[in-house]
């Protein structure tokens, strides 16, 4: 009977939605398997902890106000009074963190495996642009509980951009809102955070998963195997049992290490001691605090921001960089590239945590 | 056969099992509860009447101890209860019609200036106005 | 432009750096060029409070700073340095002079110098000892600061340092017949953890309880009155018990017999009580209605306090859990009012008035418990609900895995049976 029901269901979506051809093409779709498909994987993750940002964040939407007078007094009351707020609020702050995280992963499990080379190159550029985006969301995200450390993070962060050559007046003024941090701030992040980015990760997004689907999974250079399995419903299954695992980690997260709020934020305290921004940023602020002050008579702060704006440009436009990885051919020299770089932000990460006078 | 369908039946029902669980703490927190939104920045302290002159009664504003006093004089006046020297709650002396701390014997006057004693800072005072049968404390901005 | 005009503006050209430099001081240009101890005074001058009134080296010394000659320098007006006797003199010239004074500081005091004379330090040096204290022991010399700023010798967290230079040192102090303990007694004190650790400038130093320029160890009958300038309730409630008669009788030191004089520690109620460390039974002997009174005192203290510790275990207990619990918290702020207000309230040994104090702090503490517990059971039914949701998704995650295994099984076995549909 039930079965009978359901047919009848699909006949009269598929009629209507025309599915029966995307399912056709569905099925033909097929993951390579071999000794690093293993990294597949991080992709369809970083989605789903994408999907439970939005269901949590819309959920605390319900009941945070952006005002500095309530924001700090609403994420307490959603902590304390609401019904199951201390998850939702917790859910949100350490998957943001976790997402983060994973996305370096899958980055650099991409360039490793060269998925970036032609024709996958867009994938990447989107793909790197949406780890902006979302590191952009944890920047704007971080302020609106407005406690203390958050006030003075955003303050040295937008100060950071404020020293930018010739910009930096200007940018800082259009993050803030104003020259300082203040309502207009904690407004213009809301807006960030919760319409402009979505909407710019909603689009990043869709041509990235379009591009996957459409391309399919870049196997690694000189991989000749022919094994594969089929997307649907195989590699889907293997997916879903990630994110089960995952879920249960941010469940044990949430109950014994429950998010914390923090005091409300005062414009005339003086700054905390050893003040940093949130952890992905530490490798950039750390090797701001370390670099000498002048570098043959610049400034050795601007000179590291340029650096870091260059290197992220070469980054994001490695694929047309790597002429062997285009001619599939291996690429030891980018891979050296990125071994650099992954160990510089996990030491500069570290450092920021073990050295005394930061 | 028969394991093919109990595979697919415990799949099916363990899917569902754990999408009520995730269903159930969702609808309980969109529903509301009792407890009204915490946006503090005014409460109704009192009601009319309810003191009588020269008398004074200590309620929550926020996270924080408040004082709300009705002068000899009879007017209203309301600030905070929480002495700027070590945190103590201060108390309504009526017969200095001071504020008076019990802790080091810190003393404020009802603008919340510090008369005498270690109180290194004037208490904050807050807005008082009547609405209906209710005393409503704001916060200044 | 002619001639004249250029020669007339090259002239103040070159004179315009003296005109930057204001007036001449040569004794500053000549002690500069000296060492040691004849330079010093040029380098701390900068920030001493007399230099920001456009006071220097002549008006104190005299002498005449606008001649480079020595002997010209140095003329009929020169007062050189003085002895150490003659110091207090030599700066209450001035300090005392109330008209000079006004005009540059009309609030300042001036009666140091007389206040001095009546201190212990001034007696001392009218006698004829020049190891007396006298003004630039304290106050410094030529880099004098206003109290007022952090980095003066008499600013209040600098007080117990500049006082203990010479009453800590017991080779100096030796001769005089007085302790030398006072600074480490008073560093390890409840008012030196409020003044160094707490940043509290409102707590006292030195001179709040021995006065600064007059001086004197307060005598027994006084160092009550002393106490009283900061704890005037508790001295009220001492005055109004049967102590205080006592004490009058005996001729005893209130405060100090019970608190001590430099090493006052935080009271606690271990001090109330018929055991060997409590200070009742310093003079109540067992039997006595000041011992039972005593006991009784104990007793009812205990009790609350225990009561308040508990509920505060409570809250953090689970706020350690991770529940919010900052509407206990604030409800137990009002009861650590109550409980500061019962312990002073043993000062005037009046039960009926500590009981109800702490009649009033039991019944707050009800509250207070009832928020704890209610957090521990919220602790509790998160830890059920992510039990029971772990082991859901667990079963869930076996299922998928038995999923995964047998489509590929049944892939194998399709692949094996020759081409496959899928």
């Amino acid at each position: 009977m039930a079965k009978k029901i359901g047919q009848s269901v699909w006949k009269f979506l598929d009629e209507r939605f025309l599915l029966s051809g995307l399912i056709a093409f569905g099925k033909k779709k097929t993951v390579p398997e071999h000794r690093h498909s293993f990294w597949y994987f991080f992709g369809g993750i970083c989605l789903f902890l994408t999907g439970i940002q939005i269901a949590t964040g819309a959920m605390l939407l319900l009941y945070y106000t952006p005002h500095i007078d309530a924001a700090h007094e609403s994420v307490l009351f959603i902590m304390s009074g609401v019904k199951f707020g201390w998850l939702i609020r917790s859910v949100h702050s350490w998957t943001a963190n976790i997402l983060i995280g994973l996305l370096f992963i899958h980055m650099f499990s991409t360039f490793f495996l060269k998925a970036y080379r032609k024709p996958r190159e867009l994938t990447w550029v989107t793909g790197f642009l949406l780890l902006v985006l979302f590191m952009a969301f944890g920047f704007s995200g971080y302020l609106l509980p407005w406690n203390e450390l958050s006030y003075f993070a955003t303050r040295v962060g937008t100060d950071i951009a404020g020293s930018l050559p010739f910009i930096g007046k200007a940018l800082k003024t259009i993050i803030l809102g104003g020259s300082e941090v203040s309502q207009a701030t904690l407004s213009r992040f809301f807006w960030f955070h919760v319409a402009l980015l979505p909407l710019a990760a909603l689009i990043l997004i869709g041509v990235h998963i379009y591009l996957v689907q459409t391309l399919g999974m870049s196997k690694p250079i000189g991989e000749s195997g022919k094994k594969d399995i089929p997307f649907f419903p195989d590699f889907l299954y293997k997916d879903a049992l990630g994110w089960t695992l995952m879920l249960v980690l941010v469940g044990v997260l949430c109950v014994f290490l429950p998010w914390e709020i923090g005091t409300k934020a005062d414009s005339l305290a003086p700054t905390p001691l050893g003040i940093k921004p949130e952890w992905y940023f530490t490798f950039m602020f750390t090797t701001l605090k370390i670099i000498p002050a002048r570098i043959l008579s610049i400034e050795g702060e601007k000179l590291a921001i340029l650096g870091f704006m260059t290197g992220g440009m070469l980054w994001m436009l490695v694929p047309f960089l790597d002429r062997r990885a285009e001619r599939e051919k291996r690429s030891p020299l980018f891979t050296w590239i990125g071994l650099a770089l992954a160990a510089y932000i996990v030491v500069m990460t570290i450092l920021t945590y073990t050295l005394p006078k930061l | 056969m028969k394991r093919r369908n109990f595979l697919d039946i415990f799949f099916g029902g363990s899917l569902l099992a754990t999408i009520a669980a995730f269903v159930y703490p969702v609808v309980r927190y969109v529903l509301p509860s009792k407890r009204t939104a915490v946006i503090e920045n005014s409460v109704a302290a009192a009601k009319v009447g309810e003191l009588p002159p020269n008398a004074a009664k200590v309620f929550k504003f926020g996270s924080a101890p408040a004082v709300l006093i009705n002068t000899a004089e009879g007017t209203l006046v309301a600030l905070s209860a929480i002495c700027t020297h070590l945190t103590c709650t201060v108390r309504y002396d009526g017969e200095t019609g001071t504020l008076f701390c019990p802790c080091h014997n810190g003393r404020f006057d009802l603008n919340g200036n510090v008369l005498s004693g270690p109180p290194p800072r004037p208490l904050e005072t807050y807005a008082v106005e009547i609405s209906g049968p209710d005393i409503i404390v704001t916060r200044k901005s | 432009m002619n001639i004249r005009a250029i020669r007339l503006l090259a002239a103040a050209a070159l004179f315009a750096p003296l005109l930057a430099f204001g007036q001449k001081n040569s004794c500053v240009e000549c002690h500069d060029q000296l060492d040691g101890k004849l330079k010093a005074p040029v380098a701390a001058l900068a920030a001493d409070v007399h230099a920001e009134y456009g006071l220097s080296c002549k008006d104190c010394h005299g002498g005449n700073p606008d001649k480079d000659d020595i002997e010209l320098a140095k003329d009929k007006s020169f007062k050189g340095s003085p002895t150490r006797s003659q110091i207090p003199q030599f700066c209450g010239g001035c300090h005392s002079d109330a008209a000079a004074i006004r005009s540059y500081n009309p609030a300042l005091r001036t009666d140091q110098l007389n206040q001095y004379g009546t201190s212990r330090h001034g007696q001392l040096l009218k006698s004829g000892d020049t190891k007396a204290a006298v003004c630039t022991d304290c106050h410094g010399v030529h880099g004098i600061q206003s109290a007022r700023f952090p980095k003066s010798l008499t600013f209040p967290w600098n007080i117990p340092q500049t006082c203990g230079r010479c009453h800590a040192d017991k080779g100096f102090m030796a001769g005089y017949k007085i302790p030398t303990d006072q600074l480490d007694d008073y560093k390890a004190s409840v008012h030196a953890k409020a003044l160094y650790d707490k940043k509290d400038l409102s707590a006292p130093v030195c001179n709040d309880c021995h006065g600064n320029h007059g001086a004197y160890p307060p005598s027994v009958t006084s160092v009550a009155s002393v106490c009283r300038q900061c704890h005037p309730s508790t001295g009220e409630l001492f005055t109004k018990s049967p102590h205080k008669k006592a004490f009058d009788e005996l001729g005893a030191s209130e405060c100090e017999a019970c608190h001590g004089n430099h090493k006052i520690l935080t009271p606690s109620t271990a001090m109330i009580g018929t055991d060997d460390n409590s200070v009742c039974v310093q003079c109540h002997e067992k039997g006595s209605r000041g011992f039972e009174a005593a006991a009784e005192f104990r007793r009812t203290l205990d009790g609350f306090e225990s009561g308040y510790r508990a509920a505060g275990e409570l809250l953090s207990q689970a706020k350690q859990k991770g529940v919010e619990v900052s509407d206990g918290e604030f409800k137990l702020l009002d009861v650590t009012t109550i409980l500061v207000t019962a312990k002073n309230l043993t000062h005037g040994l009046d039960t009926a008035e500590i009981a109800k104090t702490v009649a009033e702090g039991e019944a707050a503490l009800v509250g207070v418990r009832t928020a704890g517990e209610k957090a521990l059971d919220e602790a509790r039914f998160r830890r059920q609900g992510l039990a029971v949701t772990t082991v859901l998704l667990a079963v869930l995650a076996v299922a998928l895995a038995l999923k995964v295994r047998r489509m590929a099984h049944t892939r194998r076995e399709r692949e094996g049976h020759g081409g496959s549909q899928v």
